[in-house]
């Protein structure tokens, strides 16, 4: 099965079009999922969760066999009420050996107070848009890379892995088309001040697999493309087409949000982020293991959509009544 | 072409022009309203102004079995037939084939399967026997200069049978080949494929039938459409089956999706520099038209998003 894999993907590029081979390499074998659904998710669905709900939620996710699950976040409770009850959350979870809990800090006092909650891995949040840094962060890229670096050092020096994010990676909803050039810069950045991990979100989910080709191109000869991640919203539909893309380029970490919780905040009544069955049926299909087990995600989607009032945005728990 | 990837430009070449396919006469008859004649007629003439090369327009089965399709005539008869488009229209037949003719068509489509069990089910025949039943059709199409088109449904996966072996596909689609289909549109008709099965299935297929005659039918039942569609390209296949608003939901599971959307596959062709001919606001707008007409949520992602994020 992994022969025919690898076989096919180069088949793909020594075509009778004769072209020369390209740098793409067979799938990986294994494939990480970042679990986004209780952070990135929630903060983004208008109804504010009871914590029972929040801890229940990574509870089954936890079950579900996901390496990675993000908590919640340590902003200002006064910017995202649904995130207030970090400190609960964080304590209310039952952490399963072999599972990492990062959370969002988006500056030292945020970071702090994560660790003091008990936190052992945060995440920062850094854009590759100056627009959208000012709009959501109220800082340039420049300043919220200052701000992260205290964070970095910090997390040094207590030995906590901090992974980052870069937001805006294939278009910006104020400044339209973004350089790839500048997506590097700012994932090189994160990287070099210790970041373990760069995480590209498709903030907008405007990305295709032409331009998420191009933009990997550039980022990977900085950051290596063991340390990259991506994070695809499936706003127009192409979050499942782009991780395949970036799976045959290396890319072997991938986020998503379990029942594609999330919507876009940038256009009202679109979808948001890739839904974690989606994926997980994608990759098994390929024949990639996660570790992950589908029903029980399916599980957790059913469990956190009844919980929301709201349909599931996954198209496998959709099908999931059938045949 | 803009920032179409080195890698991608290797897979893809400017020439190739990928044919949208809406499969028109499929969704609707999945529809359980009867959508009115004007209205068929109206969003066949919207999509003829989007530059689409061809619009499966209607069906001639037996209106006892498919009232939705009871007005096959009137259709192909009111719709404006642009000279840059093709008009194919279902024929499961002799007798259809035949009343197509009769009302003006230039060229059909007959409908095998893989599997034994679904050709029993669907219509009620086997695999052999609607093999003979598509050579009678063939044979008269070539007499009179009409074009074929083959499909072959459950090429991923059956809703009864499961898994099916690429092997068993792959000798149905030959069939069809040689019997004088110019194309044959490889479905997955429950939508169950992802990347992998399809990897497969096409490395089989295209040992006996060249790619340049296939074609991939994808439904978006389990969300895995445009992953599907891109691997076939990444494999040399150069069109594809697709459905204005994605209509047409899965007859096997309630509530799930079929179809995958005409807008969403335009939407990645465009951004991967493929060159389709087709004018994407213009089928948004008949996606508009329709799901208003229908009473009903497009399921279209990017007819949903709609530039509202810019």
């Amino acid at each position: 099965n992994s022969g025919l894999r690898k076989s096919f993907m180069l088949n793909t590029f020594c075509s009778k079009r004769n072209v020369g081979s390209s740098a793409w390499k067979a799938l990986p074998e294994r494939v990480k999922i970042v679990e986004v659904g209780p952070r990135d998710g929630l903060q983004n669905e208008k109804t504010v969760v009871p914590t029972e709900v929040k801890i229940h939620l990574i509870d089954m996710l936890s079950e579900a066999g996901l390496p990675v699950i993000e908590a919640t976040s340590f902003v200002s409770p006064k910017w995202v009420p649904q995130m207030a009850d970090q400190v609960e959350v964080m304590k209310g979870i039952r952490r399963r050996p072999g599972v990492a809990y990062p959370v969002l800090t988006p500056n030292l006092k945020g970071f702090q107070e994560a660790v003091k909650a008990g936190a052992a891995e945060v995440a920062i949040f850094g854009a590759a848009s100056e627009l959208f840094s000012k709009k959501n962060i109220n800082c340039s890229v420049e300043e919220s890379l200052q701000r992260f670096e205290e964070v970095t050092k910090a997390a040094k020096e207590a030995g906590v892995p901090v992974r980052g994010y870069v937001s805006c990676v294939l278009g910006c909803p104020y400044e339209g088309k973004v350089s790839p050039d500048k997506v590097a810069q700012v994932a090189k950045r994160l990287y070099s001040m210790g970041c373990y991990e760069i995480s590209l979100g498709d903030t907008t989910g405007v990305g295709t697999p032409g331009g998420m080709t191009e933009m990997l191109e550039v980022v990977s000869r900085e950051v290596p493309v063991t340390a990259l991640a991506v994070h695809c919203h499936d706003t127009y539909g192409q979050a499942l087409a782009n991780i395949l893309i970036a799976l045959q380029m290396g890319v072997s970490v991938v986020d998503s949000s379990v029942a594609g919780l999330g919507g876009c905040p940038y256009a009202q009544g679109a979808s948001g982020n890739v839904a974690t069955e989606d994926v997980v049926y994608m990759l098994h299909g390929l024949g990639i293991q996660t570790g992950v087990d589908l029903t029980k995600v399916m599980d957790a989607g059913a469990f956190i959509c009844r919980s929301l009032n709201r349909k599931t945005s996954s198209k496998v728990a959709q099908a999931s009544c059938k045949l | 072409m803009g920032n179409v990837p080195a890698t991608v430009k290797h897979c893809l070449s400017y020439e190739q022009l990928v044919q949208d396919f809406p499969w028109l006469a499929h969704w609707l008859q999945e529809e359980k309203e009867m959508v009115p004649t004007g209205v068929k007629i109206r969003l066949i003439d919207m999509l003829s102004e989007t530059g689409l090369p061809v619009i499966e327009a209607t069906s001639f089965v037996s209106s006892k079995w498919v009232p939705q399709m009871a007005d096959h005539t009137e259709v192909l008869q009111g719709i404006q037939k642009h000279s840059h488009v093709r008009y194919p229209v279902l024929t499961p037949n002799m007798h259809g084939f035949k009343d197509a003719v009769a009302a003006g068509a230039t060229e059909v489509a007959v409908f095998g399967s893989a599997s034994e069990t679904f050709s029993l089910k669907n219509i009620n025949c086997s695999i052999d026997e609607s093999m003979l039943r598509f050579q009678e059709i063939i044979c008269s199409a070539k007499q009179q200069q009409i074009p074929v088109r083959g499909y072959v449904s459950c090429a991923l996966g059956c809703p009864y049978e499961g898994h099916l072996e690429p092997t068993k596909v792959a000798e149905v689609v030959k069939r069809l080949y040689e019997l004088g289909c110019y194309e044959v549109s490889l479905g997955d008709t429950i939508g169950v494929g992802t990347p992998g099965s399809m990897a497969k299935m096409l490395h089989t297929v295209m040992k006996e039938v060249p790619h340049s005659a296939l074609a991939v039918h994808c439904h978006d039942t389990h969300g895995q459409a445009l992953a599907n569609i891109l691997t076939a390209l990444q494999m040399g296949i150069c069109v594809v089956d697709s459905s204005v608003a994605g209509l047409g939901g899965c007859p096997y599971a309630h509530g799930a999706s079929g179809n995958v959307s005409t807008e969403d596959v335009l939407y990645m062709l465009h951004g991967i520099g493929v060159r389709t001919g087709v004018d994407l606001s213009k089928v948004i707008l008949a996606g508009d038209f329709i799901c208003e007409a229908l009473n009903r949520k497009t399921n279209s992602k990017v007819a949903q998003a709609r530039g509202e994020c810019w």
